[in-house]
């Protein structure tokens, strides 16, 4: 096991929306339970409010619970637990070339090894090729953003990788390359996946177990096979039923 | 029978929109290039495409809405007047009546600092030449028609007051306010979660076919056109490169791009046997940086020196521009 998360709130106390009025709080991640088991991949979906984001920092450490544990059973979280955000673009600094992008998680957890041979180690495994080391983020397309993100997050060897919406910013014909390459990575390194995303077709496609958030809570945690086949939470069977298919049928909302 | 619309003439009296040789220029770089399609009145025709493809310019040109250093050539016909020869007054007389847009984020199409009241109100007064009194009971009804909860009382609120989905119906009850004969939607559902999404667009299918105004939806998400749309057109790079009905487009492409397309998309309802999805090689180049003659050539499994000349769409109901098409 890599992650052990136990009854974990997060609240947020909101803006004020009058000058005397009470500031309300909204509770974004709420009892949430789970674990994370070694080399599996697990989807994470849910709609926009529903905590998947503020679960992935609480992993993180970006955030601290109010109240319960999250505890990551590795060795060390800084440089183990790696994420690959949605927008490639405002994730890469603009006036760092690609070559010091990628290796910068080794010069801040101040990792000893030969750089640039691991630089070219990792613009290989990402299907870069390594005169783009010496570029700067703007020349790249979406998709070649996304790789060099992908890159930089594979730098210290880490056991666990957060996708949050790693293609959801991406072209379709370019989303397939990303996720193919995902599930290359997460093969060659042997990695641990999580794939946070609105797209359901994605996580049914990539991962073997998926949790259902709603409102900051898990309302559905099985096999991804289980839940697609049969959802048993109302709202994992709206959210499937929502969903378009390319094979027509009515839309059949039911909110 | 939906014909080109542009070499039958009596097919023109069916059409609400005919699109002809439409070229749009950025300075002197073309990147929408002579583009020809015809609306047929009452039918939803869905036009895909991804970034960089001119979905959205070609969208902008129909309205006369294209930002300064955009230029548009060729004919927009709507009841066989052109609407690019309109005087700015004559186009305004038609658009927000006749002809109306709803975009992707409301946030921005709408105005912030305007109630939702008046700004459903003010394309029934400009337009229908309504009093104050009678348009704020007839935005009243609209709201109610895109079935905004507590509609009396959002007639006072601002935009920023309402949640992505109600900023959403509040815009199609501004565009469909005057019953237009054509909706232009571009990615209307896009920055909503899909329960939203699918509530929108059930809703908006609903109005256009009331109304019986035909709806041109603009979007990179082929299931959401298979689902509310009957016609289909593709663009890559500047370019219509298939067109037809959504079951012969989606069922049996002629195009390798939107073939590609579709393999690229993970099912949601079978268990497929790899994690590994069919890719297309290669990234969608920019705008205007596409190669000459097919667009699609240099990441195209099928292309070779033919292709660098762009072919001609061709056939009669499922037209594909390529000189190697699918069986």
């Amino acid at each position: 096991m890599l992650f052990r998360v136990e009854h974990v709130t997060r609240m947020f106390l909101l803006p004020r929306t009058r000058l005397f009025a009470a500031r309300r709080v909204l509770t974004a991640v709420d009892d949430v339970s789970f674990e994370l088991r070694r080399e599996e991949t697990l989807g994470v979906v849910g709609e926009s409010g529903s905590g998947k984001t503020t679960l992935m920092k609480l992993l993180l450490g970006l955030e601290r619970p109010d109240a319960g544990s999250v505890a990551y059973l590795g060795t060390s979280l800084r440089r183990e637990v790696q994420v690959v955000f949605q927008d490639p673009a405002s994730a890469l600094d603009p006036r760092m070339r690609v070559g010091e992008i990628i290796l910068e998680p080794l010069r801040v957890l101040r990792i000893q090894e030969d750089h640039q041979a691991r630089l070219a180690e990792l613009m290989e495994a990402v299907g870069l090729s390594r005169a783009y080391a010496r570029r700067y983020p703007h020349e790249f397309s979406g998709g070649q953003r996304q790789r060099i993100a992908i890159a930089r997050a594979l730098a210290p060897r880490p056991r666990v990788l957060i996708g949050d919406e790693p293609v959801s910013a991406l072209d379709v014909s370019v989303r397939a390359q990303i996720l193919n390459l995902l599930e290359d990575l997460r093969v060659g390194f042997q990695l641990t996946l999580i794939l946070v995303s609105h797209d359901l077709s994605v996580v049914r496609h990539m991962t073997d177990r998926v949790l259902v958030m709603q409102q900051g809570r898990i309302v559905e945690e099985g096999t991804t096979r289980d839940v697609f086949r049969a959802p048993r939470h109302p709202y994992t069977r709206l959210l499937l039923d929502s969903i378009p298919r390319l094979r027509r049928q009515t839309l059949r909302p039911r909110l | 029978m939906i014909g080109l619309g542009v070499a039958d003439p009596s097919q023109a009296q069916h059409d609400t929109l005919v699109v002809e040789d439409l070229t749009v220029a950025v300075g002197t770089v073309e990147v929408v290039h002579q583009v020809s399609f015809a609306l047929e009145a009452g039918q939803r025709t869905g036009l895909i495409g991804e970034s960089g493809s001119g979905k959205t310019l070609t969208a902008l040109a129909i309205m006369g809405l294209l930002p300064e250093g955009l230029s548009a050539n060729g004919r927009v016909l709507y009841r066989g007047r052109d609407l690019l020869a309109m005087s700015e007054r004559e186009l305004c007389a038609v658009r927000g009546d006749r002809v109306a847009m709803i975009f992707q984020e409301p946030m921005t199409a709408l105005n912030p600092v305007m109630k939702i009241g008046e700004q459903v109100s003010e394309p029934l007064r400009l337009h229908r030449g309504m009093g104050a009194r009678q348009a704020r009971s007839a935005a009243v009804q609209a709201l109610e028609r895109v079935r905004l909860p507590d509609p009396v009382e959002k007639m006072h609120a601002y935009p920023h007051q309402l949640s992505g989905g109600q900023r959403q119906r509040a815009m199609i009850a501004m565009a469909t306010a005057c019953s237009p004969e054509l909706v232009i939607a571009d990615e209307p559902t896009t920055a909503l979660d899909v329960t939203v999404q699918a509530q929108i667009l059930e809703l908006l299918v609903g109005l256009v076919e009331e109304g019986g105004s035909s709806l041109l939806l603009i979007s990179h998400d082929l299931p959401v056109v298979a689902n509310v749309c009957q016609r289909v057109l593709v663009m890559y790079g500047g370019h219509i490169v298939e067109e037809g009905s959504v079951d012969d487009v989606f069922g049996e492409p002629r195009h390798p791009y939107t073939r590609a397309l579709l393999d690229a998309i993970p099912s949601l309802d079978e268990d497929l046997p790899s994690r590994k999805l069919r890719a297309i090689a290669g990234s969608v180049p920019g705008l205007g940086e596409f190669p000459p003659g097919c667009p699609f050539r240099n990441r195209c499994p099928r292309a070779d020196d033919v292709c660098a000349v762009m072919p001609a769409i061709e056939g009669s109901d499922h037209r594909a521009a390529c000189w190697h098409p699918l069986a």
